[in-house]
């Protein structure tokens, strides 16, 4: 009985592990697809400034609310935290590379990723259980290049713009919150942001948001092409989308962290 | 010509093709009916390459389409127009955009000429002026025709008909039905229509295939599917619940 149960147990995490790397070999053999008709897919220049407005513009004040807020909560965690340890000139620098490093680019990424990843994988999703995917292969349109390329591309693009935007509203945010109620004058504020501003520290913060985009584009065009049954299908597609862009975001992020503070930029 | 041999596809556990052979003729209308789920669409979507058989063979005016490259297949699906079932019209382009979609993906045309050729095509299905329209705001036949539309844009040689006229009244069904025997006669395209509609059937075809089990069990012009005496054709032309056909 207990050796059957064993077996069973053996068996099942057999079947999710091949699951799994079946899973990484198709997202994988999406992102050589992806890469291979980049060119022709650009020709379709229309479609990608579209999904730049969609992808880029339409996420502009979600992200503007994150953000100052984002700046605005580092700001009183940094003077609670700095209290009689670290004088509070220095909270400028503190926001400046906590968001410009991490917070601008991960947040942004996952609020996008909710956002976007989600309405990606519900529009391709539709789009599937529809047989409108069937009907551009049936016009001899290869759905990667007219789909997956455009919003790939875009996504690319456009988190390292929304990231710019998120890491000044953020620091205007912290800004407000340190002059205001934590007594910092705004030329310490800002001394302190000259001071200690790297560009290696906002290169990495860009190049993270670089993968990221990737990450939230692909995960929700192969959701939303994996998609099957009717609406269910749709909805089981839009959260696998989200959460996976979710999860590999934080994942990329460490891997990123641990290769640029690590290796490239470690002094 | 299109010939279709000893074609098997599993979906699953189940057998949805098994051993299909069938030959579609120069110019004719070839309809093949049976009941849903018998591998219908199926069948329809292994003749465009959208479904990759199992085993078999389908060569279109003698080239094996099977196992050929993505680039390859690409160049026989343009000779191909398919309507399908739900008209599969895409929601973000209007009437228009879709119909001009592959032309303009394909012909190399000037902008003019598409706007040209989609106004025809309108036209031809019996829908003038509704470039502008979103597929949201139109009706179930509508929609069908603007499918139809599309699927003809690119002078096709060779027609696809999904379930052409499940969902629509029995008025709308039957312009459809004229449309596909007008748009045979005016373009001289092959048909293969695919229905489990009987009165529709009648109308359109020149020849009648009975799918069951997956397999082609019965193949022959309109008027010998009525004199016919096979029970499976009778049972299923008749409709009635009784017989070798049993409902699941």
């Amino acid at each position: 009985m207990q050796e059957d149960l064993a077996l069973r147990g053996f068996r099942y995490v057999r079947r999710r592990a091949l699951d799994w790397v079946a899973e990484v070999g198709r997202v994988t053999l999406l992102i050589g697809e992806t890469a291979r008709l980049t060119g022709p897919g650009l020709r379709s220049f229309r479609l990608v400034v579209q999904q730049m407005a969609a992808i880029g513009v339409n996420s502009l004040w979600l992200v503007v609310v994150v953000s100052i807020f984002t700046g605005a909560v580092a700001a009183v965690q940094a003077a609670y935290q700095f209290s009689s340890v670290v004088p509070l000139k220095y909270i400028g620098s503190v926001i400046l590379r906590s968001v410009v490093i991490e917070l601008g680019p991960v947040l942004t990424a996952l609020v996008v990723g909710g956002r976007v990843g989600a309405s990606i994988a519900a529009e391709l999703g539709t789009m599937k259980v529809t047989e409108q995917i069937d009907a551009l292969e049936a016009m001899a349109i290869n759905p990667v290049r007219y789909l997956v390329v455009p919003r790939v591309v875009s996504a690319i693009v456009m988190l390292p713009v929304l990231t710019i935007f998120a890491n000044a509203i953020a620091i205007f945010g912290g800004f407000v919150v340190s002059v205001t109620t934590v007594g910092v004058t705004a030329h310490v504020y800002i001394t302190g942001l000259k001071d200690f501003f790297y560009f290696k520290d906002l290169f990495s913060g860009l190049l993270k948001a670089v993968f990221f985009g990737g990450i939230i584009g692909w995960m929700g065009c192969y959701h939303g092409f994996r998609t099957e049954g009717g609406a269910e299908g749709v909805g089981l597609a839009t959260t696998r989308a989200v959460v996976s862009s979710c999860v590999l975001v934080l994942i990329i992020d460490y891997v990123l962290a641990n290769v640029l503070f690590r290796f490239i930029f470690a002094q | 010509m299109i010939q279709i041999r000893e074609l098997r596809r599993k979906l699953g556990s189940k057998q949805v093709l098994d051993g299909v052979n069938l030959e579609i003729r120069q110019g004719e209308t070839l309809l093949i009916m049976g009941r849903s789920g018998t591998g219908k669409s199926v069948l329809l979507k292994h003749i465009i390459g959208l479904m990759t058989p199992d085993s078999g063979s389908i060569t279109v005016d003698g080239v094996d389409i099977v196992g050929m490259s993505e680039q390859e297949l690409s160049a026989v699906r343009r000779r191909f127009g398919m309507l399908f079932q739900g008209a599969a019209l895409f929601d973000s382009l209007t009437v228009g955009e879709n119909i001009a979609l592959p032309l303009r993906e394909h012909s190399g045309l000037p902008e003019r000429e598409i706007r040209k050729r989609v106004a025809e095509r309108l036209e031809w299905v019996g829908l003038t002026g509704v470039e502008n329209m979103k597929p949201a705001s139109l009706s179930g036949g509508m929609k069908k025709r603007v499918g139809l539309a599309r699927a003809i844009a690119m002078d096709p040689q060779f027609v696809l008909y999904d379930e052409p006229t499940t969902g629509l009244d029995p008025i709308m069904a039957d312009v459809i039905d004229q449309l596909i025997r007008s748009l045979q006669q005016r373009m001289g395209v092959t048909s293969v229509v695919v229905t489990h509609d009987m009165q529709s059937a009648f109308k359109v075809a020149d020849r009648m295939a009975l799918l069951n089990d997956g397999r082609v069990v019965f193949l022959g012009t309109p008027d010998e599917v009525r004199a016919t005496r096979d029970p499976l054709v009778r049972q299923f032309v008749e409709g009635t619940s009784e017989g070798p056909i049993r409902p699941v």
